[in-house]
């Protein structure tokens, strides 16, 4: 979609749009989504680095997406398809509770079908199925500095981010294998973006992590309580951290399928049966799960 | 030979500063603090040259400077003016706008960003404080340490870190067996030692010493001033050697500095500093030494 396009959908929702409670279209006013938009407008323009930005009130606590939630509505037109997950799942509480909001104030459609959404915002996963340039994906970012593990203060990780001065990270992952052989790191695992700034990509699993690397999506990321904006833009390098003697490695779920759809080659999660300590395996990405399934039994 | 780094004016200084400072500060009289403003001259109007491959030594009792000098030329502090200049054989080809094309020296350093300044810092220094809790992460292994400048230059094969460790830390006596433990489970002369490998791992041509012996017990600083001297004839080294102990100077350097008061009161060949000294203070120095 073009720009003006786009801008021009916007300019009507605004004036015709129905409003919720007294709320504007997308909740927020008009002042805040300039802002938000512009910081998104500088995330993208320098992959990577973390814009500050005024973080709004939002009707839910500061730490269950509100990062994410004011990506979305600072973009979201009537026209818009909208999917909301959490870990992969479009049933659960947080999900549910984005989404009845997001219908209330901005009357889109919602959907499960990653293929078929404009937006998804997500937290903690990237979907199964491959997406494409013409939607964006919003994730929810608890802790935007993926140098806070190794350095406290904000002042000197952002000097650690002007200057490049990574060694520390690395450091940090010689350590690891040191002592136990591999990076311990399971979720949050840094990533060099465009050969520049090392990036925390959000809590996603590794599995989800080769996914960043020349994306055709936008990929936005929102941490509300912090207060940062950062992105990465289509068709941009993304590396994970590695040595060249200790390679960045996924999960292995070899042997092992998912006990509704039968995938083999999706993020499982393990679940155990609480009555005879048995223990299943199930798609983490539901939607997909739900394809599957429904292709199978109709 | 032209000198590896010339040194012109440098100074340091704390405080607002006023018009009557310099007139108020200096050996002359005894003191670094202007006592019109109150601000301390820690480091004033120094100048010296340092070649390759020689052990300039830094004299003077505490508060004179001779760590503030250190520190302004490892860039850990910024200098208030003078100016560093680096010679073309340095090597340093990645830094290209660095010298002037008909120019055998470089830039004046201190003018550089941070950015540039890491870098030559990483491609060309080593230090070495009296206290290894500056220099060292005390939770983190040895070879952590030593394989940290390795990162920060690039390095990121961990076998070849690793050896390298292991060379630097045989060099200079650590057991290699140890090599994964942190330095706060060594002896104050064992964290010294990991600090000097930790300095050479990225084969500097210039290395600062501030105070290396200072607080070991005397085997110990006989033994560390030995490796010292081994490791600067192998790696042809630069050394700028500070010290309040006329003995390592003698020890280890061929020319020396006296400061005080944040001034360079004599400078010279070290034996005819400490056979002859001209300065009041200089004599009390050597008069002091037993």
């Amino acid at each position: 979609m073009q720009l003006n396009e786009w801008l021009e959908k916007d300019s009507q929702a605004r004036s015709t749009g129905e409003k919720a409670g007294g709320y504007p279209f997308g909740f927020m006013d008009d002042g805040a989504k300039k802002e938000i938009r512009r910081s998104i407008l500088k995330a993208v323009a320098i992959p990577g680095y973390q814009v500050p930005y005024g973080s709004r009130e939002m009707p839910i606590a500061r730490g269950w997406g509100t990062g994410g939630v004011q990506i979305t509505l600072s973009m979201i037109k009537p026209d818009d398809i909208l999917k909301v997950i959490d870990q992969g799942c479009d049933g659960s509480v947080n999900a549910v509770n984005i989404k009845k909001f997001f219908a209330s104030v901005s009357d889109v459609a919602i959907t499960t079908d990653t293929l078929e959404a404009t937006i998804i915002q997500t937290r903690h996963r990237i979907p199964e199925e491959p997406m494409t340039e013409d939607q964006i994906l919003v994730l929810q970012v608890p802790y935007p500095e993926a140098l806070r593990e190794v350095e406290p203060s904000e002042t000197e990780t952002r000097r650690m981010h002007a200057e490049a001065d990574y060694s520390r990270m690395w450091l940090y992952l010689y350590e690891d294998i040191v002592n136990y052989g591999e990076i311990t790191i399971s979720y949050r695992y840094p990533v060099t973006v465009n050969g520049r700034y090392i990036m925390d990509p959000s809590p996603i699993p590794r599995w989800d992590v080769p996914k960043l690397h020349m994306a055709e999506t936008l990929l936005l990321f929102g941490a509300g309580r912090e207060k940062r904006i950062y992105a990465i833009p289509p068709y941009t390098a993304v590396e994970p951290l590695e040595f060249e003697d200790h390679k960045f490695r996924v999960e292995d779920f070899t042997g092992k399928a998912c006990s509704r759809c039968g995938a083999t080659d999706t993020f499982l999660d393990e679940v155990i049966d609480n009555m005879d300590g048995g223990r299943s395996h199930f798609c983490s990405d539901t939607g997909y799960c739900d394809k599957r399934y429904d292709t199978w039994n109709h | 030979m032209e000198p590896l780094i010339r040194i012109r004016g440098l100074s340091k200084q704390f405080g607002q500063g006023c018009e009557r400072c310099l007139d108020a500060t200096g050996p002359e009289h005894d003191t670094n603090l202007c006592r019109y403003c109150g601000s301390v001259m820690a480091c004033n109007d120094v100048s010296f040259d340092l070649y390759r491959n020689e052990a300039l030594g830094i004299v003077g009792e505490s508060g004179s400077g001779k760590s503030t000098l250190v520190r302004l030329l490892h860039f850990e502090w910024e200098a208030s003016g003078g100016t560093v200049e680096l010679h073309r054989s340095a090597g340093l080809d990645n830094l290209t706008d660095l010298f002037e094309a008909n120019s055998d020296y470089s830039r004046n350093l201190l003018g550089l960003t941070h950015f540039q300044k890491r870098q030559i810092r990483n491609a060309l220094m080593g230090i070495v404080y009296q206290n290894p809790h500056l220099g060292l992460r005390m939770q983190v292994s040895s070879g952590g340490n030593i394989a940290e400048r390795l990162l920060g230059a690039g390095w990121r094969n961990i076998a070849r870190m690793r050896e390298r460790s292991a060379e630097l830390l045989e060099k200079t006596e650590i057991p290699v067996a140890r090599m994964d433990e942190p330095p706060c489970n060594f002896s104050g002369g064992m964290q010294q030692r990991v600090q000097i490998a930790k300095a050479l791992s990225n084969k500097p041509l210039i290395l600062f010493l501030d105070e290396v012996t200072t607080g070991l017990d005397l085997s110990v600083q006989a033994r560390v001033l030995d490796l010292i001297r081994n490791l600067r004839n192998e790696f042809k080294l630069s050394m700028l050697v500070v010290s309040h102990d006329l003995g390592v100077i003698n020890l280890l350097c061929q020319r020396t500095m006296v400061m005080k008061a944040g001034r360079v009161v004599e400078a010279g060949l070290t034996d005819q500093i400490l056979q002859d000294p001209q300065h009041r203070y200089t004599q009390l120095l050597v008069a002091s030494q037993l």
